[in-house]
């Protein structure tokens, strides 16, 4: 695979503040990657500084083989970019504010049609001012721009903020359209729930440092955080006599934690004996327990 | 070029919908109208030419009036954006940040443009409707006044340019907007009328009365639209020019050096700026 992104040792300072330190990674084509951080880790930053809005105070950012502060036309033109709730020219229309983007990018308008159908904006919409749009709308005007001349490198900041859930199902199918594409598709979340089989891979930034860097399966090899096993038993009165620190819920539920490499074994142990139990259920850990580790791991150090 | 275009575009496009352009040209033209009536009254039918009369209350008006609407359209141009978020997404795309300065820059002269010619020359047309004689002379000296009047709504628009880039925020912008009106528009003349008769007579160094001058823009348009002909008889300015050896071509390098240099600078500030 190529790299369409490439950040090396880059910091970036305001004042005296790091807003990135020392960030190292690459995105390669056909990736989607998930930028997870709370608000102010430095997700936008690091945005800004791989569209070249901002110089690093060190290292280094190259994309699709280029320096993105250089603003050299193909790049750009390569690139779609959504801020972070985005805003247009209230005065103009959703057309002609998306005509007026494709101008600069040299794209052809004609198929704004299918485009506007694409990220879901309805037809009756489309020429009204952008003033009257509500915020999902916007987001979608806002997608619409950064589909424009089908882009290498999509960097999305929090691009599902304000859509509702139907939308936003809708905007992952696009996602994974263009990712079939071979686009390198960032998106910057301050959630990891939303991203559960989205992301190829995930990278966790914590004031300015990424803290991870993997696929879910690895970072959760690395965290390695113990899997719940709900069960009920069938005698309502009994007590589980597995073991392991077993603690009974609101419901008569019985819930113990188990470390990964235990799970297998005792679910073994007790599915041997079936009579005993009414139900099970395993819990994984889910994503923002997993986030929430690392950024403690993080603290601790 | 492309680019500028397409931004100057977008730029006009947004001023009709959000009716600046309807807006400034009905004033223009309204107040026009109604200096071009009042101002024939006193002077009746005979003797001067009419023209001459309204190119005299026309210059006063736009001294006032289009420097505070070329600061209005501009002071925002790009800390607005910046502020409402539009800027960012704009600088992403292929387009250079000279061409977004440059290319609203046009779209706005153009809108201002658009509505001095409609809103004076509405005088002028009135004029011609209601059966005036005007001489070629006459015709002459109004086009230079439309003329200038736009160079002066330009010469504006940079300076509002160039403190769009400086600032941060909005609510700054307008407050030097409106500084840098007040100070041209009305204390820079109180000033030198204060020096001079401070000067009680004396006479003052010619050069440095032509360096004052060609220091306001405001001055450098007076002089070059009532500095002669029959309007310098009419407005009094006469007197001024006389004494000065500021001849029209170089007012009118002044004042496109005044419109050019700001615009120059915000480019320079503009594009050393982190978005």
């Amino acid at each position: 695979m190529t790299a369409s992104v490439t950040t090396t040792s880059v910091s970036k300072q305001y004042g005296g503040v790091a807003a990135v330190k020392d960030v190292c990674f690459e995105l390669n084509a056909g990736e989607t990657i998930a930028l997870v951080g709370h608000n102010g880790a430095g997700k936008t930053t690091l945005i800004k500084l791989m569209l070249g809005l901002i110089r690093p105070t060190s290292g280094s950012v190259t994309m699709l083989g280029g320096d993105p502060a250089r603003g050299d036309f193909h790049v750009r033109q390569s690139v779609g970019y959504l801020p972070e709730s985005v805003s247009f020219h209230m005065a103009l229309t959703g057309r002609e504010t998306l005509a007026f983007y494709a101008r600069l990018k040299r794209v052809e308008f004609s198929n704004a049609e299918i485009l506007f159908k694409r990220v879901g904006l309805a037809a009756e919409a489309v020429d009204r001012p952008v003033r009257t749009y509500s915020k999902g709308m916007r987001q979608r005007l806002g997608l619409a721009q950064a589909l424009l001349g089908t882009p290498r490198i999509l960097l999305l900041d929090e691009p599902t903020s304000g859509l509702d859930p139907a939308l936003r199902h809708n905007f992952y199918d696009l996602i994974s359209e263009l990712r079939a594409d071979g686009a390198t598709v960032l998106l910057s979340s301050h959630a990891l729930t939303e991203l559960e089989n989205r992301a190829d891979r995930v990278i966790i930034i914590d004031r300015g440092v990424k803290i991870a860097d993997g696929t879910l399966d690895e970072l959760r090899h690395i965290a390695s955080l113990p899997t719940r096993v709900i069960i009920r038993l069938s005698d309502m009165e009994a007590s589980p006599q597995w073991s392991g620190e077993w603690c009974r819920q609101a419901g008569g539920a019985w819930e113990v934690s188990v470390d990964a490499a235990d799970k297998i074994d005792l679910l073994k142990r007790m599915t041997s004996e079936p009579s005993l139990l009414e139900s099970l259920t395993l819990a994984e850990p889910t994503l923002d327990e997993l986030y929430a580790h690392f950024l403690g791991r993080q603290a601790a150090q | 070029m492309n680019n500028i275009l397409t931004v100057a575009r977008k730029e006009i496009q947004e001023g009709r919908r959000n009716r600046w352009v309807l807006a400034t040209t009905l004033l223009l033209a309204g107040l026009a109208l109604t200096l071009t009536f009042l101002g024939s009254a006193p002077t009746g039918n005979v003797g001067v030419n009419q023209l001459d009369v309204v190119i005299v209350s026309l210059s006063s008006l736009a001294i006032f009036l289009l420097p505070l609407i070329a600061l209005l359209l501009s002071h925002d141009a790009i800390v607005g954006e910046s502020e409402r978020g539009t800027l960012i997404l704009l600088l992403s795309y292929p387009v250079g940040r000279s061409e977004i300065v440059i290319g609203k820059f046009l779209g706005h002269l153009s809108i201002l443009a658009f509505s001095t010619l409609i809103g004076f020359g509405a005088a002028a047309v009135a004029l011609v409707a209601s059966g005036t004689v005007i001489s070629p002379a006459s015709w002459r000296a109004f086009a230079i006044m439309l003329g200038a009047s736009i160079l002066l709504g330009a010469v504006f628009l940079s300076i509002g340019y160039l403190i769009s880039t400086l600032v941060r925020e909005r609510s700054t912008a307008g407050g030097v907007a409106v500084g840098i009106w007040l100070f041209f528009v009305l204390i820079y003349d109180m000033a030198l009328l204060g020096g001079l008769v401070a000067a009680q007579g004396r006479s003052v160094p010619a050069l440095l009365l032509d360096g004052l001058l060609l220091a306001n823009p405001t001055d450098a348009y007076r002089l070059l639209n009532l500095g002669s002909g029959a309007a310098s008889a009419l407005s009094g300015m006469g007197g001024v020019a006389a004494g000065s050896s500021l001849s029209a071509p170089i007012l009118t390098v002044a004042l496109l050096l005044w419109a050019i240099v700001p615009l120059g600078i915000a480019n320079i500030v503009f594009a050393r700026r982190e978005a």
